[in-house]
């Protein structure tokens, strides 16, 4: 599962594609959240085009890595990375929040083949992976549980009481990645409820613990590949991440966790993603 | 007199009639869900003697799942292995599941449509010496108003058995709601049970009323009903222990052949049986109605029966109910 330089380039130039996509869906919904969305969109693509052993075409396969993403309101670059992978068509993207779509505005697991989970409400992500994985170790099938959890979600009791869980039992079919951007709906996470030491806080829970540049490709699939090494233990990857990435006027502004570009706005922002932020000249202009 | 169809037991108005826990019921079930099918897994939240888990646990180790005090982590766990082709249980006081993790249970089982069953344990006033913080009198209200969730409440312990089968063996979500004290074992092995369809227990040759009970306080309904025929009141008893999706065309019947129904649970009045029956019959068969059951307050400590008593859901309470709604019939 080594990256090769055309691998790379491909997953970049996929990652700009389902930011580009986020910001035309949320435009187009007139509602959603902007920032955590764009920041996970490097994550999201490692996971789809390189990592998951999936098949677009047969979401229900028994055999597929199963990836739970617990902060479900960031589920509009699970739909572009899904789309683009092939699991619907890109035009159903449009969809996203209105009326008789597939495309809820958190996503549900009966809506869109798949889906793992139906989410939305915090802190929750986590323990029904640790469901699924006790289910996979039942079944003694070979499947991976990827789990993906907001940093803002920490707050939640339930979380914690999974994390528990999970360091007891060695969970170790289960990976958690963090997607640690610092903010939440209310502010930064240091000001609204501290989360740090949060490396500290896992190893004593009996995790293994990593910590990445959640915009690396090889720093992402590195992880992946360690934590699936380790067996007795459940694996937490914190990916740092900024969120907004990739337009300069959201990045690491908590006031774009909730809500959507302007027309206008939008249209900066996609400039701004065609040109990688100005450093390239677009091939679309 | 006792309606011979539902083979109740024999003993039933006998001194020496046996008392078993409907908790109980809830061990002897798993272990037959678990010995037909292995899929049936279970958690359990911290109670797992209380809750009659730990038969399951001893006979199958490897399917059981402690969680420790975690309501809310125990209800996710079970949707992620219930969409994951497991059949889990979950195994608390129902004021605690699903009573604190209410939302979880929505979001992750319910609208997320995952197998699992909701085992609601130490419902009713009838906990006792536990205080009123131990006795869920919500519990159905709350699960039924929820989408794609059943709703189970047997009468006994023998009941209980089957009906926990029974929701292992029904795709999606259940709650079933189980007693904690020692209560008359009404049926018998013999006695009809399937989800959705109510028994009548007790038939006078001229029924003036339909009294219309589920859980441990059917035995109640049944005692009310003997004593009503004696002072020349005939009356109806029908066992509704299957709230959602509720009999609706036996719960018609009752009523357009009574003219006057009485409800009796071991629940708040708002939201219960009660209510789900008076949801039904506004609309297909308007009846005067009185509700027996607690009316917007909350228990205490105390002797089950003594507590029974006190907060009216006692014998002479259904009577007087019977009573009062007949004189209401136009």
């Amino acid at each position: 599962m080594e990256l090769h330089e055309e691998k790379l380039k491909f997953l970049e130039e996929t990652a700009v594609k389902i930011r580009e996509a986020v910001i035309e869906m949320l435009v187009e919904a007139g509602s959603g959240h902007s920032a955590g969305p764009l920041g996970m969109a490097d994550v999201f693509t490692a996971f789809y085009f390189h990592i998951l052993n999936h098949d677009p075409k047969r979401p229900d396969w028994p055999e597929r890595d199963r990836l739970i993403l617990s902060n479900g309101h960031i589920c509009p670059v699970r739909y572009a990375a899904m789309a683009y992978a092939g699991y619907f068509p890109i035009a159903e993207l449009k969809t996203l929040r209105k009326i008789n779509s597939r495309l809820q505005g958190h996503p549900h697991r009966t809506s869109l083949p798949g889906v793992e989970t139906t989410s939305g409400p915090l802190g929750s992500g986590l323990s029904q992976a640790i469901g699924v994985a006790l289910a996979a170790k039942l079944d003694k099938a070979k499947y991976r549980v990827y789990c993906f959890v907001s940093d803002g979600e920490h707050d939640e009791g339930n979380f914690w009481e999974a994390v528990m869980f999970a360091g007891k039992n060695k969970i170790s079919n289960l990976t958690m990645l963090v997607d640690r951007n610092n903010i939440q709906i209310d502010g930064f996470t240091e000001n609204v409820m501290p989360l740090e030491p949060l490396r500290e806080k896992y190893r004593s829970f009996g995790w293994n613990v990593l910590e990445i540049d959640g915009h690396s490709f090889e720093a992402i699939v590195d992880a992946v590949n360690e934590a699936k090494a380790i067996y007795e233990k459940p694996t937490v990857i914190v990916a740092h991440t900024i969120p907004g990435k990739g337009v300069s006027f959201m990045e690491r502004d908590y006031l774009w966790h909730g809500k959507p570009p302007t027309k206008e706005e939008a249209a900066v922002a996609l400039k701004e993603l065609r040109t990688l932020q100005g450093k390239i000249e677009s091939e679309h202009q | 007199m006792l309606n011979p169809e539902a083979k109740l037991n024999p003993n039933i108005f006998s001194a020496d009639l046996e008392q078993k826990p409907v908790r109980d019921g809830y061990g002897d079930g798993l272990i037959l869900a678990g010995e037909k099918d292995p899929n049936v897994v279970v958690l359990c939240a911290d109670l797992t003697e209380s809750t009659r888990s730990e038969v399951f646990a001893r006979r199958f180790p490897e399917r059981f799942f402690e969680t420790g005090v975690a309501e809310q982590n125990m209800a996710t766990i079970a949707a992620g292995l219930g969409i994951s082709g497991k059949v889990p249980f979950i195994s608390s006081y129902a004021t605690f599941s699903p009573g604190r993790n209410w939302e979880q249970i929505r979001t992750t089982i319910a609208y997320n449509d995952s197998n699992v069953k909701i085992a609601g344990h130490h419902s009713g006033i009838s906990v006792g010496p536990d205080g009123a913080t131990h006795q869920a009198l919500e519990d159905i209200a709350t699960m039924r108003v929820m989408a794609n969730v059943k709703v189970f409440v047997p009468c006994d312990a023998v009941q209980a058995k089957k009906a926990t089968l029974a929701a292992a063996q029904i795709w999606g979500p259940v709650y079933i709601r189980f007693a904690r004290e020692k209560t008359p074992v009404i049926t018998t092995n013999e006695t009809p049970y399937a989800p959705g369809k109510a028994e009548v227990f007790w038939e006078s040759k001229k029924p003036e009323v339909a009294i219309i009970a589920c859980g441990p306080l059917v035995y109640q309904a049944l005692l009310a009903a003997r004593e009503l025929e004696r002072e020349g009141t005939g009356s109806i008893v029908l066992n509704n222990h299957t709230v959602k999706p509720m009999d609706e065309a036996k719960v018609v019947e009752m009523a357009r052949r009574c003219g006057a129904v009485v409800t009796v649970e071991e629940h708040q009045v708002m939201g219960g049986m009660g209510s789900a029956v008076a949801e039904v019959l506004t609309k297909k068969c308007p009846a005067p109605m009185e509700f027996v059951g607690m009316h917007d307050r909350y228990g205490e400590s105390g002797k089950p029966l003594e507590l029974i008593e006190k907060y009216g859901m006692g014998v002479k309470d259904i009577k007087a109910a019977a009573l009062k709604v007949i004189k209401r019939k136009k």
